[in-house]
């Protein structure tokens, strides 16, 4: 009996074994496909929306065909959503997931995560006259934001008392208070930020710091390090030379910033 | 029934509630009163029937009254910085409701006005009496006093619109009681409080422009 096992458990062993190699690296596949596979939003612009002529565009659009590029091979773009495209990584639909996707513990247990490629961060924001690095700099001043929002609760908790927080219904009317010149900073999501520079306002809301940072990162699946390598490798890259800022100010409106 | 309220939750947040307690009885003092001295020298101006002033009151009026007072407000708080006049929401918001009564109070005082017979102007011509003196005593004391329950319902509605302040960030009382709904997501429990302080302080303005009218009005009867 103990045999028989031996011989089944050798037997599955040797069977596996030659599929384990042909789906052991992720990289291989790619190039011996051709294409890169990539999970990219439609319904979340500036990342990723469909355009007037129904391609679709935005920023991790342009990451993932600068990926495609670097691992010379055509990109085929899936349309996902955000509850959808994790299942369609860990089922083999696609190679990467480029859809403005943030890190938690819980994801961690199901894919891996690249090095971060975009910004997405809640910060203070406000014209270059006002010089604020930091919480405590507001004294004095005047700080626009949704009532009841992540940005709302945190500043509160790290402004100083003379601070003067107005809170506003929802965000076109902080938008409007910060446009209007009633507050002096608006504290808001940097997607909201880029949003506004787009309109060309009178009143630029440039980034003065972080109040919470959740960057996006490439979700890839479990094991697979040397497409991680690869994908981390073309990130970097694309940071040093500058593709990766041109990007981000085509997009947001904002260079990158120093560390994602 | 299934839902089970928790007023407790509320409870550590009673300051945000009392503090809008005061600044909405803050804008509702500030704009009834100059509210209704606006209205009636609108309605002074309306009744006259000066020629230009009549008029430009009459385009005042019609304009408030047929514009909503959420739209006026942003008009004075997120338009009218455009033009260099920039206004804190409370100045906004006071001026907002001082210039809705003005409107509303104009067109109940002039009627009150019309209501004053012809003869008794006559009569009080005949006694000498100057023109202030005839408005002061014969027409405007007389009026307020035919059309005093309209103009305390007028200032009761005024007060309640205030509640459209909260979205200027004006913190009155819905100001606060949206705040405490964001941080606790006690939404039923909190508007329950929010709308009895409203009928609470309703009444009590009620009861307030009743004892005002009789001392204004009943007391004279007898000079």
């Amino acid at each position: 009996m103990k045999q028989f096992f031996k011989t089944a458990i050798a037997a599955v062993v040797m069977l596996a074994a030659p599929l384990g190699a042909a789906s052991a690296s992720a990289l291989d596949s790619i190039s011996e496909a051709g294409v890169l596979k990539v999970a990219v939003p439609q319904d979340f612009p500036p990342f990723g929306s469909v355009g007037t002529d129904m391609q679709p565009k935005g920023y991790d659009i342009d990451m993932a065909a600068l990926i495609a590029e670097e691992l010379g091979v055509k990109l085929e773009l899936v349309p996902v959503t955000s509850s959808n495209r994790i299942p369609y990584l860990n089922t083999g639909k696609v190679d990467l997931v480029i859809s403005s996707l943030g890190k938690n513990p819980d994801r961690e247990k199901v894919i891996d995560f690249s090095d971060p490629y975009a910004p997405f961060y809640n910060g203070v924001f406000g014209p270059a006259d006002f010089s604020v690095e930091k919480a405590a700099d507001l004294a004095g001043m005047s700080v626009g934001v949704t009532r009841g929002a992540i940005e709302d609760l945190e500043l509160t908790k790290i402004a100083p008392s003379d601070v003067d927080i107005k809170r506003y219904e929802d965000n076109n009317g902080t938008i409007s208070a910060f446009l209007s010149g009633q507050v002096d900073l608006i504290a808001t999501g940097n997607v909201t930020a880029a949003a506004i520079i787009e309109r060309d306002p009178p009143r630029k809301p440039e980034p003065k710091f972080l109040i919470k940072n959740s960057p996006c990162y490439v979700g890839l699946n479990k094991d697979e390090p040397e497409l991680m390598a690869k994908v981390n490798e073309i990130i970097a890259a694309s940071i040093a030379d500058g593709r990766l800022n041109a990007i981000a100010e085509k997009w947001l409106g904002i260079p990158l910033p120093e560390k994602l | 029934m299934a839902y089970k309220f928790d007023f407790g939750a509320i409870v550590p947040h009673w300051q945000l509630l009392f503090d809008g307690v005061i600044l909405t009885t803050e804008l509702t003092v500030i704009g009834a009163v100059v509210g209704v001295g606006l209205g009636i020298m609108g309605a002074w101006a309306r009744a006259s029937r000066a020629p230009v002033i009549s008029q430009i009151v009459g385009v005042y009026v019609e304009l408030i009254r047929n514009t909503p007072f959420l739209v006026q407000l942003f008009f004075i708080f997120f338009g009218l910085p455009a033009l260099g006049v920039k206004l804190t929401e409370f100045q906004a918001a006071v001026l907002a409701m001082i210039v809705n009564l003005g409107a509303y109070s104009t067109e109940i005082i002039r009627a009150g006005i019309q209501a004053i017979p012809q003869g008794q102007i006559e009569a009080a011509q005949s006694l000498a009496m100057n023109r202030v003196q005839i408005f002061r005593y014969v027409v405007i004391l007389p009026a307020l006093k035919k059309i005093w329950p309209a103009l305390s319902s007028q200032i009761v509605i005024v007060m309640l619109g205030s509640s459209v302040c909260s979205q200027i960030a004006a913190e009155e009382l819905t100001f606060g009681a949206n705040y405490i709904q964001a941080l606790n997501f006690r939404a039923f429990e909190v508007y329950f409080v929010v709308t009895g302080l409203y009928l609470v302080m309703s009444i009590l303005l009620r009861m307030g422009l009743k004892v005002l009218g009789n001392f204004l009005f009943e007391r004279r009867r007898h000079v």
